[in-house]
């Protein structure tokens, strides 16, 4: 037999391996780094996890405690971001707000990536009948009008933390389904899977070994997406009094308190910071979730 | 059937002895499916009726228009497709109605593929070495960990690759190599017969060469047996022992190498090799060049009789109406045209 260091050498296989290494991680970053929208978007995010994190810490003042004697108070002085009508600190509530809006966020889209991968992924990867048939499923739970859905769950149950979280991950998972069904049925014919099937690598390692780190990409861009939309459901419905209960603050509930034309107009700060806070987040993470789609396509190159 | 066909099936079917795979009367339909209920509306015939078999060592090159079923045929030996009909016996053993478990135990390792994309045929989010690793692994191939940790090195060193880049992921190679890292994943198992679908197809030429060179040596060195598919004449003609002509799902013709590129009998074959530019040897005849006239007809609706007729420059009022079944002309090499009847 010939020795390893002669076959080496006559067969000329390794010429030009690039000595500089990249990895796939670095490529993604650095291409996601060149959109200075995605990255402020990814600061701000990053300042309000922290905020929610620190709140206890950060905020002023009980984020209950109705100092009466200073309702809707300007902002500067004792109260940074002012008051309300029922003399609450705003910067205070805020902060707490953070925490309620995102953890309804994380937990809703957790929920939504969790049921929306597994369904997209056997209906993508078996395809035939099963597809066939969870893809009907998929259009009945679309052609639900999910606002009206939710705004009568929400009226039946008691509308709370866990119901908002509930009716969000069972009714806003259709379209990440779709995504993870299209990215399986493309990858399921990919020459790789096809080869791991003729040497008898069986289907579910098929699914979790092969073809899911290759939808990670896909997978993240839409859970960022979702979080921008439960995010803005969540205020929204708070908003109508249907979403987050008072006291606990939201800050949807927080506008709902500024919904006076005098209060508007008298008080501008009082809806003005919690209205910007949600335009702030949920854009930031369309923002995020837009650029992490570029990053992650290969056919953007460099 | 007749009694002249029933004969030449024989034939085909006495010459066991060294067989490694036979093919008889393979049939590969796609459904076509449309409306709302996707209801079955017709069958793409993308292979339709096609024997043969391949001796153990030996080469056998499919080769054939784009289109006219060569990939499915390969496909569907290795079961990756449902055959719709006929038989594929490997090793004796009919494995046509096998299911998945049992392939795994039976071909899966004995029967390895080898692609055409060097860039779709490795997952991009895994190492050489797990990619090495997986097949050994799923068919706990060893005991020790040791002992697939040396695999992939020698893997790798038979392939002409430094085992040192085991750690890298493709995108970190090029075509050439990615091909290397494909035949050395198809080696993994110490398989018998190996497919290659179009393995050369995707890569420059002085690349071509490099690679068919690694799997005539690797084809010598482990005894094994090749189904070499691909649509480039000068390519299957340096490799092949013998040859496979198939057009439109059927078999047109099949021979050994020298017979069918010297003495091509059937019009297809003779307008597939007049369309090849190669150094002719002087023992062969000058061909004009025969244009095939008309467009390749669909596989979904296959003209009556020979589906050949419609672009034959040659085709007789028989041709029309009946089936010409392939026959031996001579000893080993068929063909399927009734101009030889
Ligand atoms: N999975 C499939 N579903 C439906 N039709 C298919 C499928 N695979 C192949 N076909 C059809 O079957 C016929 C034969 O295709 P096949 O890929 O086997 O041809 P080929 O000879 O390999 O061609 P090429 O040289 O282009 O690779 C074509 O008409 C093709 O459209
Ligand atoms: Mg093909």
């Amino acid at each position: 037999m010939a020795g390893p260091e002669r076959l080496t050498k006559t067969v000329p296989g390794n010429e030009g391996i690039k000595q500089k290494r990249e990895t796939m991680f670095r490529i993604t970053l650095r291409k996601f780094m060149r959109n200075k929208l995605a990255v402020a978007g990814a600061v701000v995010i990053f300042i309000v996890v922290l905020a929610a994190i620190f709140a206890p810490w950060l905020a002023p003042y009980d984020p209950g405690h109705q100092y009466l004697l200073d309702k809707l108070a300007k902002p500067g002085g004792k109260y940074p971001l002012g008051t309300d009508m029922l003399g609450r600190d705003t910067l205070s509530r805020l902060l707490y707000g953070a925490r309620v809006s995102l953890l309804v966020g994380f937990v809703s889209v957790a929920g939504i990536i969790f049921i929306g991968t597994i369904i997209g992924a056997i209906a993508g990867y078996f395809g035939g009948i099963i597809d066939a048939l969870l893809m009907r499923f998929v259009d009945v739970v679309i052609s639900v009008p999910s606002l009206f859905l939710l705004i009568t769950l929400v009226t039946i149950f008691q509308p709370s933390l866990t119901t908002l979280i509930i009716v969000f991950a069972l009714f806003s998972w259709p379209g990440t389904a779709r995504i993870i069904r299209g990215e399986f049925l493309s990858l399921r014919s990919r020459e790789f899977v096809l080869a791991a099937r003729t040497m008898g690598v069986r289907s579910s390692k098929i699914i979790f070994s092969h073809i899911l780190p290759n939808v990670m990409g896909p997978i993240i861009v839409t859970a960022t997406l979702q979080m921008g939309y439960v995010i803005l459901a969540e205020s929204a419905l708070s908003y109508f009094g249907l979403g987050v209960q008072p006291p606990t603050p939201s800050w949807g509930n927080m506008l709902q308190d500024a919904q006076n034309i005098t209060i508007m107009i008298s008080a501008w700060w009082y809806p003005l910071f919690p209205g910007l806070m949600i335009l702030l987040t949920v854009l930031s993470f369309n923002f995020v979730g837009d650029g992490l789609r570029d990053a992650f396509d290969p056919k953007s190159i460099e | 059937m007749t009694a002249e066909v029933r004969r030449d099936q024989q034939s085909i079917q006495s010459v066991t002895d060294g067989v490694l795979l036979e093919v008889r009367n393979l049939k590969k339909y796609f459904p076509i499916k449309t409306g709302l209920l996707q209801k079955t509306t017709g069958y793409i015939r993308a292979v339709d009726g096609i024997s043969f078999y391949v001796k153990k060592g030996e080469t056998l090159g499919i080769v054939g228009e784009s289109g006219c079923g060569k990939s499915t045929a390969g496909r569907t030996i290795i079961r990756l497709y449902e055959p719709t009909e006929g038989q594929i016996i490997f090793k004796g053993k009919d494995i046509s109605r096998l299911p998945e478990n049992r392939l795994r135990q039976q071909i899966r390792r004995d029967i390895q593929m080898i692609f055409q994309d060097p860039y779709a045929s490795l997952n991009p989010r895994k190492t050489v070495e797990k990619v090495l690793k997986e097949p050994l692994k799923t068919h706990r191939y060893f005991k020790m960990k040791s002992e697939y940790q040396d695999r992939v090195d020698e893997l790798l060193t038979l392939v002409g690759l430094d085992p040192s880049y085991k750690n890298r992921y493709p995108h970190e190679f090029s075509g050439g190599q990615r091909q290397r890292i494909g035949i050395a994943r198809a080696l993994a198992l110490n398989p018998d017969l190996i497919i290659a679908d179009e393995a050369v197809s995707a890569l420059d030429v002085s690349i071509q060469a490099q690679i068919i060179n690694l799997l005539q040596d690797l084809q010598a060195r482990f005894q094994l047996t090749y189904l070499f598919i691909s649509h480039d004449l000068s390519v299957v003609r340096h490799i092949s022992d013998r040859v496979v002509v198939l057009y439109l799902g059927r078999l047109m013709e099949w021979a050994a190498k020298e017979d069918l590129f010297n003495q091509p009998l059937h019009p297809y074959t003779q307008a597939l090799l007049s369309a090849v530019p190669v150094i002719r040897r002087k023992d062969e005849q000058i061909r004009e060049r025969i244009v095939l006239q008309g467009d390749l007809p669909s596989p979904a609706d296959p003209p009556t009789g020979c589906v050949f007729h419609t672009r034959c420059p040659m085709a007789m009022d028989i041709c029309r109406k009946q089936v010409p079944h392939p026959k031996a002309y001579r000893p080993g090499h068929f063909v399927a045209c009734h101009l030889y009847d």
